[in-house]
């Protein structure tokens, strides 16, 4: 007895005994809850198996701007259209409330009353409002535009209606390669010319007009490349034909409603990171680079953002793990996202909802620790470097 | 392993084991009754907050049956996409919810149709402005649909068929997609047929919306059970037969009383005069008598929900008895 309590009182045995434990329990529950599972589902005749990717969708997807989709393609494809859905609101989600998170964080912090006062406000209403209301908000909004034969027309060429928003289709004809390859070796150079200049500057203390050189670069060179070629790009005007517009790019009511809705909700969040980033930045460090005559610009792109960026940049993470997740919510505007065309119709036609529903988690966390994967590498570039 | 896997199948087994879901629902004191989240004549709220319309009928008749009380049942609502993961974990004991019988949720969904409430197919509705009288003539039009149902797979079909181009913009209720042909967002708005007099009845101005004269599929709908639970399905199914027998021999909740002394044999099987069919269905024997009494016949349920009196206006057609030109028909009571 007593050597047993003993035993049991040794701290390393007591903490491996109670580990295994809740280890063995997991394992045990996770393996009652897989047989229970695969029971019933025999027990009540339900299909299982991975074979119904194969199978024909048997449905059309509207809203596929990447690959083309038939209803005689396969559920695999709805799902490989699902995610690049998914992704392509996530990502413009992400630049878009990261641009916007920044520019109010700033003003957030400026000294002009109103405009502190004006975002202060927005702030406080797009955090605290559901973001499925916002998203249905927006999307009442868009669907109460004119009807598509009282279109709104902007230049000749732009039409908004409730159909969403039109606009001319570039068309790249023969020797437009050319330019394109031009700006990809002026990007490249750019890059490079800023690279020198740096070196240069830590050198000798010399500056060089990287910015308008990079412009010149990047944009005069290609454009009079394009005259030369003669003109090699024309475009392809969206025109009223029955029912639709035809041809023309077009962005969808239900897209831009997501991207609204997540890119102004997620800004709020991030605009209240940037600003706490900006107040750990000790107001000696402002004050030293004013008291050393640096432009009020220059303080905050050379000394204070680069400080700021250590605290910013952790939490902006996880803002973008959060855009990307509640991305999921375009079901409730008919968004083509993962959720509504694989985890949603394909599911419910093939009545396989462990197998859909495991693919669809399985897909969010690969692009979750996608992202998590480069902020930290982004994350470990900026932190402080001890020589 | 193995034996260890057997263990966790029979406590699994314990876990999920009904007893049938008769005594289940005999257990619980009342049914519960998976219907849509709202579509006139077949299953809404009406003006008192009281669900009415064919399917509501067809769920009280089984509680009826069970109980002998209409007021015996919980209706839950579910979308085109919920219904079957709602049956399927038992959260409802049966669903009469537009539900169109097909092989697939028949056999690979694991269910079980008892039968047909309502013959139907999938039409077309369009703005009377948009001048369009055949859906041959849709080409590139937007069209709304609900997602998950038979109607998406339908249309994908037809257009291909007649090899036109659409553009689908799928919606998850009959609301929204109300909602988005009024607003204009889509041109055309598809389901059963049954549904679009349904959704033109609660426009503010039904003149302004045409039915196409199009039906592009056959859509039997009617009431299912999960599969496997025989005593269930066979409560459930001659629940809905008994409406349509009544109908056949004139039987209806006016005259019941009267017909309980009739002269002709079936009456008398079906009102439990005569035989023990209540208690081969383990009910008890004036189970028929009372869905008579208290919901009525097939007819009187039709008429009073969808029939050409009602906003729906929907004739028999199809619907009516195989002896005055439909295709509705029950076994012999028997």
């Amino acid at each position: 007895m007593r050597s047993n309590l003993g035993f049991f009182s040794d701290e390393k045995f007591r903490s491996i005994f109670f580990q295994t434990l809740v280890v063995g329990l997991f394992a045990l529950g996770l393996l009652f809850v897989i047989s229970t599972t695969s029971y019933n589902l025999e027990k009540r005749n339900i299909a299982t198996g991975w074979s119904f990717l194969q199978n024909p969708a048997g449905f059309d997807i509207s809203f596929s701007p990447f690959i083309e989709f038939k209803s005689t393609d396969t559920h695999l494809k709805v799902y490989f259209v699902g995610v690049l859905n998914t992704l392509l609101v996530s990502v413009t989600g992400c630049i878009a409330a990261t641009i916007l998170g920044f520019i109010l964080g700033i003003i957030r912090l400026s000294s002009n009353w109103l405009l502190s006062r004006l975002v202060y406000v927005y702030v406080e209403f797009s955090r605290n409002v559901p973001l499925l209301l916002q998203i249905i908000l927006w999307y009442s909004i868009l669907i109460q535009l004119p009807r598509v034969k009282q279109s709104l027309q902007f230049l000749d060429v732009f039409y908004i209606s409730n159909r969403g928003l039109y606009s001319p289709r570039p068309i790249f004809e023969s020797g437009f390669s050319y330019v394109s390859i031009a700006i990809v070796l002026a990007l490249i150079s750019s890059f490079l010319i800023n690279r020198w200049a740096k070196k240069r500057q830590d050198n000798t203390g010399q500056q060089f007009p990287v910015f308008s050189s990079s412009i010149g670069l990047i944009f005069i060179i290609p454009l009079i490349l394009f005259f030369i070629l003669g003109s090699p790009l024309s475009f392809e005007h969206p025109e009223l034909k029955g029912f639709n517009f035809k041809g023309g790019l077009v962005i969808r009511p239900e897209f831009i409603a997501m991207f609204l809705a997540l890119s102004i909700y997620t800004a709020a969040f991030i605009s209240e990171i940037v600003r706490a980033g900006i107040m750990s930045v000790s107001k000696g460090q402002r004050e030293a680079s004013a008291a050393i005559g640096l432009k009020q610009t220059w303080i905050m792109r050379l000394i204070i953002i680069p400080q700021a960026l250590r605290v910013i940049v952790p939490p902006l993470t996880s803002q973008y793990l959060n855009l990307t997740k509640n991305s999921s919510l375009g079901i409730a505007v008919g968004y083509a996202d993962l959720v509504h065309g694989f985890g949603g119709i394909s599911l419910n036609q093939t009545g396989q909802a462990i197998e859909c529903m495991a693919i669809v988690m399985a897909t969010y966390l690969s692009i979750s620790l996608t992202i998590s994967f480069f902020m930290n590498i982004y994350n470990r570039s900026i932190q402080f470097k001890e020589k | 392993m193995k034996k260890l896997l057997s263990i966790f199948a029979v406590v699994a087994f314990a876990f999920s084991a009904h007893a049938g879901t008769l005594d289940d629902v005999k257990n619980r004191g009342f049914l519960k009754c998976g219907v849509t989240t709202g579509l006139a004549g077949f299953a809404a709220p009406d003006d008192s907050g009281e669900w009415a319309g064919l399917d509501a009928d067809m769920c009280r008749a089984v509680a009826v049956a069970v109980f002998g009380d209409r007021s015996k049942v919980e209706f839950i609502t579910t979308t085109g996409k919920s219904r079957f993961p709602t049956l399927a974990s038992g959260e409802v004991d049966m669903l009469a919810r537009n539900t169109t019988w097909t092989i697939s949720r028949d056999v690979n969904l694991g269910f079980e149709f008892v039968g047909v409430n309502f013959y139907d197919g999938q039409g077309f509705m369009v703005p009377s402005a948009l001048g369009v009288s055949s859906a041959t003539e849709l080409d590139g039009a937007t069209v709304c649909i609900q997602t998950g149902t038979t109607t998406e797979l339908n249309l994908a079909d037809f257009f291909r068929l007649n090899g036109i181009s659409y553009e689908a913009l799928p919606i998850e209720t009959n609301d929204e997609g109300k909602e988005n042909l009024f607003a204009g967002r889509c041109d055309v708005y598809t389901t059963d047929a049954s549904g679009l007099s349904s959704t033109r009845a609660a426009a503010s101005n039904p003149d302004k919306w045409k039915v196409l004269p199009e039906i592009i599929s056959k859509e039997p709908l009617g009431p299912l059970v999960r599969h496997g639970d025989h005593q269930w399905g066979d409560v459930v199914r001659w629940s809905l037969n008994a409406m349509i027998i009544a109908e056949e021999l004139g039987v209806t909740s006016e005259n019941v009383d009267a017909q309980m002394s009739s002269n002709v044999p079936e009456v008398l099987r079906l009102l439990g005069v005569e035989g023990n069919y209540g208690e081969m269905l383990e009910l008890s024997n004036d189970w028929a008598y009372q869905i008579i009494k208290q919901i009525g016949n097939y007819s009187e349920s039709y008429e009073a929900n969808v029939g050409p009196d009602t906003p729906l206006e929907i004739a028999r057609g199809l619907n009516a008895l195989w002896t005055q030109g439909g295709i509705l028909y029950a076994p012999p009571f028997r």
